[in-house]
């Protein structure tokens, strides 16, 4: 691990704060690892990876498609769904409007945009959560789409890629997101069953019930360099085990040694390896 | 037998009952003794019949409420226990084994909690680690293999989160009983018994039939979890507003179509009458097994996809305009 990155934490992952497109605002801005002062545009030219300690930063999806898609192939799938507040839930703000506010946010309806796109010139369904929505969270919109995209790679006979982002299953919609799990998984079984490539890319942070569902269930699963991946939270454990955490447990660089993932690819080499592997596996 | 709270006038009523019984052995307070019986069965089906969400989870965790193995004591005959998920070790919170159930031969596969602390504190109080649900996965597969139905019993908090379930990969192991469960050819029935607590309950709960007990809770994260995140603080009040907010509760589970029965309790909860809850259970498996028997492996697997396809709760509206630049 490089000298000059510090010790990831979870509570630098949601210290940023965000515009609609899921970028930190301003000019200047500072990367959260390194804490160098940094200018926005350089970053952003650079994939919105810090250019001083390579910390690769969160983006939301649009930007994220924007990153890995051959220009102007995107075409957007259900675009128009968008979560209902079937239990009434409400903590100590309604569920309603949490989803007004990230909707007026970011722009879209839910977490997860979904679509059919090229990639160096391969053909594939794509699908990328963002974290500024809930947190990236799955409920029964991120889920659904999900559910149609692999169903449409399934149909097409189509790599699928998912570039998950996020802090689990949505509790706002309780059973219902829960479900989604098993229902993306169940998917996925027929996608597999047809002899499907699904490439999971794994950025930071992907937690919960994403993790424990369709993130880990690729045929190639792919991280960014020192994302924080795991089942449970960091807190969670850390109150359950009452020690302290060893140093970048939960990284991608823990998930590699530990075997449960294929390669950790920088956000620059990302396109290229996709193509790479879509070449040596899809159809 | 432990006590909860709102279950203290029924507890006072039945001191009342064995002290007359104590003062005399003869039948001078039988009238007594029976019309404060009778007071107490009211009681007790008042109570239970309006439990909050929060007073259901907690006779979901009481500590005599019937478990796997009780379970399995009281329903099958010759459990022949197999251990071990082949790669990693043997993790006692999840049991697996042959069994027969009425005329029919299974596999059983449940969440394991323990009730002596020794055994509680071997499975982690009912959290698997990762080797569990590898078990768990190993052995239906045999039972896809040699034809036999699979019958699961979930009672889990959730699944471990520690260093070495992370390390073994908590994650992937549930996630692949998820897609794997979805496509086994044989018939699966689930019955959250106790605690439906989120994917470490999913990860064997993925079947053509789905039951909870009466009491049981199910959802995506215990009460206290939803509280300490959403409300910042996991107290009595606040754990109580997240249980009822995350509708756990089998009715509010059967009325949102995410599972697709309710099994009766006796009165009072199962931890009153463990065999009356295992005479329900045992009726309902055969009858769901017998169902699940006559369909063909083809028409099993696209009913079981189709039916936790269908869940979401999604609507349709044109993309929201930005209001912040």
């Amino acid at each position: 691990m490089p000298e000059k990155t510090m010790p990831r934490t979870w509570d630098d992952v949601q210290t940023v704060s965000q515009s609609k497109k899921g970028v930190p605002e301003g000019l200047w801005m500072k990367c959260p690892v390194c804490e160098e002062t940094i200018f926005r545009k350089a970053v952003e030219a650079n994939l919105w990876v810090c250019p001083k300690c390579e910390h690769h930063l969160r983006v939301s999806g649009p930007i994220r498609i924007d990153q890995l898609l051959d220009p102007g192939t995107f075409e957007p799938m259900n675009e128009e769904m968008a979560p209902r507040d079937p239990l009434e839930f409400t903590d100590l703000k309604p569920y309603v409007k949490r989803i007004e506010q990230a909707q007026g946010k970011s722009g879209q309806n839910d977490g997860l945009q979904t679509g059919a796109g090229f990639i160096k010139g391969r053909k594939l369904v794509v699908a990328a959560m963002d974290f500024n929505f809930l947190g990236g969270s799955m409920g029964s919109v991120v889920g659904e789409k999900l559910a149609c995209a692999i169903e449409e790679a399934t149909d097409r006979d189509l790599p699928l890629v998912v570039v998950s982002c996020s802090g689990g299953a949505r509790m706002q919609e309780s059973g219902y997101s829960l479900m989604q799990m098993a229902k993306t998984s169940a998917a996925l079984a027929r996608f597999d069953d047809e002899g499907g490539l699904f490439i999971s890319v794994l950025s930071d942070p992907t937690f919960g019930g994403v993790t424990a569902s369709f993130a880990m269930l690729g045929d190639v699963i792919i991280a960014e360099p020192r994302a924080l991946i795991g089942f449970a939270g960091p807190r969670v454990i850390k109150q359950t085990i009452r020690q302290d955490l060893p140093e970048g447990f939960q990284t991608s660089e823990f998930l590699l040694e530990s075997g449960f993932i294929d390669r950790i690819v920088h956000r620059h080499e990302l396109r290229n390896e996709i193509g790479r592997i879509i070449d040596y596996a899809g159809k | 037998m432990m006590t909860l709270d709102f279950e203290e006038p029924i507890i006072e009523i039945e001191k009342q009952i064995s002290s007359l019984k104590e003062r005399d052995s003869s039948d001078q307070y039988a009238e007594e003794i029976a019309q404060l019986q009778q007071t107490r069965d009211r009681v007790i089906q008042k109570t239970y019949a309006s439990l909050s969400p929060w007073q259901t989870v907690r006779v979901a965790r009481h500590p005599e409420r019937p478990q796997t193995v009780d379970y399995v004591r009281m329903i099958c005959r010759d459990f022949c226990e197999l251990h071990g998920d082949r790669h990693f070790g043997d993790d006692p919170a999840i049991l697996c084994g042959f069994a027969r159930i009425g005329a029919m031969k299974v596999l059983v596969v449940g969440h394991n909690k323990g009730r002596t602390t020794a055994e509680k504190i071997a499975c982690h109080f009912g959290c698997a680690h990762p080797e569990g649900y590898r078990k768990a996965l190993t052995k239906m597969r045999l039972a896809e293999k040699f034809g036999l139905p699979i019958v699961t019993f979930v009672d889990t908090p959730g699944a471990y989160p520690g260093l070495g379930s992370e390390q073994r990969g908590q994650a992937e192991a549930v996630a692949m009983n998820l897609r794997e469960m979805s496509r086994l050819r044989t018939p699966i029935v689930s019955i959250v018994i106790g605690e439906g607590g989120s994917g470490g309950a999913l990860g064997i709960g993925v079947g053509d039939r789905v039951a909870m007990l009466e009491h049981a809770w199910y959802s995506v994260i215990s009460p206290e979890g939803c509280a300490a995140i959403l409300w910042k603080e996991a107290n009595e009040k606040t754990n109580e507003l997240a249980a009822r907010s995350l509708c756990l509760t089998a009715r509010d589970n059967l009325s949102n179509g995410l599972i697709d029965d309710i099994l009766d309790e006796p009165v009072g909860g199962s931890h009153r009458d463990p065999a009356g809850s295992a005479r329900t259970i045992e009726t309902w498996v055969i009858d769901q097994l017998g169902e699940l028997a006559r369909l063909n492996p083809e028409t099993l697997i696209r009913r079981r996809f189709d039916k936790f396809r269908k869940i979401g709760a999604v609507t349709s509206r044109a993309l929201p305009a930005p209001t912040e630049s």
